[in-house]
């Protein structure tokens, strides 16, 4: 009898850590349908204009009578990653505009089984524009959609085909792109490292940006490609890290999230251990420089951007000064600032590359390819 | 006699004890951080109980927890940590919607049974590795059922991928395969409570008829208490593990199948482990193994877990702090197994010298 619960303590101690463990960050992230023929109608509205859709509420002129939700997905909003950076952008959407606090909210999804009930919720509060943060709640988001016709939707990264809901989406192969040929200028040993998170659609624009990046500056370095299944385990992503700096990668860029903490802590511990070698990480969403800082500087050569907060600025400024682009794609690229990457640690000649890539890109010269696998 | 209504009382007082003082040390923690707790709990319990649509959700929610909290539950009484559950609820559901994909022309009775029953045997299978390697080479059924948790999130993103969609995600399910009720739907306000619910509250009092009414019931729980006085007693160690583990991961995977079939009516590449099969676990502590108690911390949890969404936009209070909640009461559960066992082991400590006399 007391050993059983001994043991059943024991055994509670182990699933305490395995709950822990299990509480998935889902950054990065993934996503589903993407057609070409996209409407680029991406406007960056700076302009600190003011609501003026007639329906002021008498009592304070001024008020601004526009409010946007988020719904995150399985990572929290503080995920220092994708959702983290919507909700940046909706808190920086509220400061230019001058809206209040009650202006924006956000919904936390700890679960896939949260996306409708939070998106019911928001419905029920009366928002004008209600934004599903990943491919994950397009499902979820179509579905809310179609039964409430009058509420409008935004989504991230997915393509819905409801004429109420906005899609944003993004051109990450471009930035992607731009980071391999850093790498490519970068590297000594003639080979470089990808690790994605969770194989899909978008996972795959990082990956053939990237993979053609590299190319583009040498076809003969090497690109090592894993993926971590998983968008929140530092651990694998740690390992990976291992096996490709062992294998002789001085540059490894993951579009992974979380994962990629593993990236840069292993990283660390090789230029702790032996500082003589030289080793690079590339970040991805948002700078990531300060994960890369150690005693002898910083070992994170540049970062890819992902504007997710701008676009949910851009689609709600566009909704209360032209009204609501419901049923369109609003695909994000260099071009319209959506994406890019900072300059980081890379030498002068690399970012001269970066710069020269960039502007083949922007003028048409250069023809990014968007997937290698996801698209049979 | 006298203890056992001791016990009796106790496995009542636990529970409820647990559950209050979970809540305090939650209102504790948020006036410690300036949150104002009545408001809280207030916009929580409010929310939930007051719209039919939220309470239906929080209902759809304590019915999967159901399934996975007995299951473990099974599991437990038979001495094992089934600690696998969240990966036998996956392989469930991905079967459920295989066969439900696979056969979209069948009578709905049909194929409602046939993605039910998959689930039932896919879930079984999975635990019985574990049951099996447990009772023929004495290996670890903790580790063996974490190592399968990752190999069914693994196998079933590839079966997503490559077999039963295209992408991260499968269709969805006909008509006839889902578990909706018109009534209890509309009833609901369009919530997502289903068939399911009711499956629930059968497979419950299947469970206490098993477990307190059939020799093999008896079987399990005696090899649970003493394996050694069992199997010299004439029972079979190995099948009774064995059997333990099957019947848990099938509760485990027919909670999968539900959760597959009624909540989503897909399935989709899982960036991790169901959150069901861990909070299964607290479930069962919680009910501490009985299954109409376990049946009522469903709910709680359910609750919970719905209402945690009403915090940040209704009180400004983080919705963490619902599993702040949900952690301290499992806390206080483990706490008392402390405490109960220190005040045993000084029972029988007294029993023992005055037997001595």
């Amino acid at each position: 009898m007391t050993m059983i619960k001994l043991r059943s303590l024991l055994a509670l101690g182990t699933s305490a850590f395995v709950l822990a463990a299990c509480q998935g960050q889902d950054a990065g992230d993934t996503t589903d349908t993407i057609e070409d023929d996209t409407e680029d109608t991406a406007t960056d509205n700076g302009e600190d204009t003011a609501a003026d859709n007639g329906e002021d509420n008498g009592d304070e002129t001024e008020e601004i009578d526009f409010r946007i939700a988020m719904i995150t997905d399985e990572g929290g909003v503080d995920d220092r990653s994708f959702n983290q950076s919507a909700w940046e952008g909706m808190n920086e959407w509220a400061d230019n505009i001058g809206a209040s606090e009650d202006n924006y909210a956000y919904y936390q999804s700890n679960d896939s089984a949260d996306f409708i009930p939070n998106l019911n919720q928001a419905n029920a509060e009366g928002y004008d524009i209600i934004y599903g943060i990943g491919f994950m709640l397009l499902d979820a988001v179509n579905d809310v959609a179609e039964q409430n016709p009058e509420q409008n939707f935004g989504i991230v990264d997915a393509i819905s085909e409801n004429d109420n809901v906005v899609s944003l989406t993004f051109r990450d192969h471009e930035a992607a792109f731009l980071a391999g040929v850093a790498a490519a200028e970068t590297t000594e040993t003639g080979r470089v490292g990808f690790i994605g998170g969770i194989a899909g659609e978008v996972i795959d624009r990082f990956q053939t940006g990237f993979e053609a990046g590299v190319a583009h500056v040498d076809e003969s370095i090497e690109v090592d490609v894993q993926y971590a299944e998983s968008f929140s385990d530092a651990g694998i992503g740690q390992q990976i890290a291992a096996g490709m700096f062992a294998n002789g990668a001085d540059v490894v860029y993951h579009a992974a999230g979380a994962v990629g903490n593993g990236v840069f802590t292993e990283a660390r511990n090789r230029l702790e251990s032996d500082s003589d070698t030289q080793i690079w990480v590339i970040g991805v969403d948002r700078d990531q420089e300060e994960e890369g800082n150690w005693d002898g500087g910083n070992f994170t050569l540049t970062s890819t951007l992902k504007g997710v907060g701008s676009s949910i600025e851009a689609s709600a400024n566009q909704t209360i000064e032209e009204g609501f682009p419901g049923g369109e794609t609003i695909a994000y690229g260099l071009e319209e600032e959506g994406v890019d990457v900072t300059r980081g640690n890379m030498s002068d000649e690399a970012w001269d590359a970066v710069e020269e890539a960039r502007q083949l890109i922007l003028d048409g010269d250069l023809e990014v390819p968007e997937f290698t696998y996801s698209q049979e | 006699m006298l203890t056992q209504s001791s016990n009796r009382l106790n496995n009542l007082l636990v529970p409820i004890l647990s559950i209050i003082l979970g809540f305090i040390f939650g209102a504790l923690l948020m006036l410690v951080f300036g949150y104002n707790p009545i408001l809280a709990y207030q916009a929580m319990l409010t929310g939930v109980f007051t719209s039919p649509y939220f309470f239906g959700e929080a209902l759809r929610q304590a019915t999967v927890l159901t399934f996975t909290g007995l299951g473990f539950a099974i599991a437990f009484k038979a001495g094992f940590f089934n600690i696998g559950i969240a990966g036998q609820v996956l392989v469930g559901w991905v079967s459920a919607i295989w066969v439900a994909l696979a056969f979209p022309d069948l009578p709905r009775i049909v194929l409602v049974s046939l993605s039910l029953l998959a689930g039932v045997v896919a879930g079984s299978i999975w635990a019985g590795i574990a049951g099996a390697l447990r009772a023929y080479f004495g290996t670890n059924e903790v580790i063996v059922t974490i190592m399968l948790n990752y190999t069914a999130l693994h196998v079933t993103n590839y079966l997503i991928r490559n077999v039963l969609g295209t992408g991260n995600t499968t269709e969805r399910v006909g008509e006839n395969a889902s578990l909706r009720l018109d009534w209890l739907t509309s009833l609901t306000a369009g919530s997502r409570l289903n068939l399911g619910f009711f499956i629930a509250i059968i497979v419950v009092v299947l469970y206490w008829i098993f477990m307190t009414q059939t020799t093999a019931g008896f079987e399990v729980r005696a090899v649970g208490l003493n394996p050694y006085a069992s199997s010299y007693a004439g029972m079979s160690a190995a099948k009774n593990i064995i059997l333990s583990m099957v019947i848990s991961g099938a509760l485990a995977g027919l909670g999968g199948a539900i959760h597959g079939l009624g909540t989503f009516g897909n399935i989709f590449t899982q960036s991790g482990l169901p959150h069901v099969g861990f909070n299964g676990i607290a479930v069962a502590l919680l009910g501490l193994g009985n299954p109409i108690g376990i049946f009522f911390s469903s709910i709680l949890f359910g609750v919970l877990d719905v209402g945690a969404g009403f915090l940040p936009n209704r009180a400004g209070v983080p919705d963490e702090m619902a599993s702040i909640v949900i952690a301290a009461i499992i806390f206080f559960v483990g706490a008392n197994y402390l405490i109960r066992f220190f005040l045993d082991k000084v029972q029988t400590n007294k029993q023992a010298t005055e037997g001595g006399e």
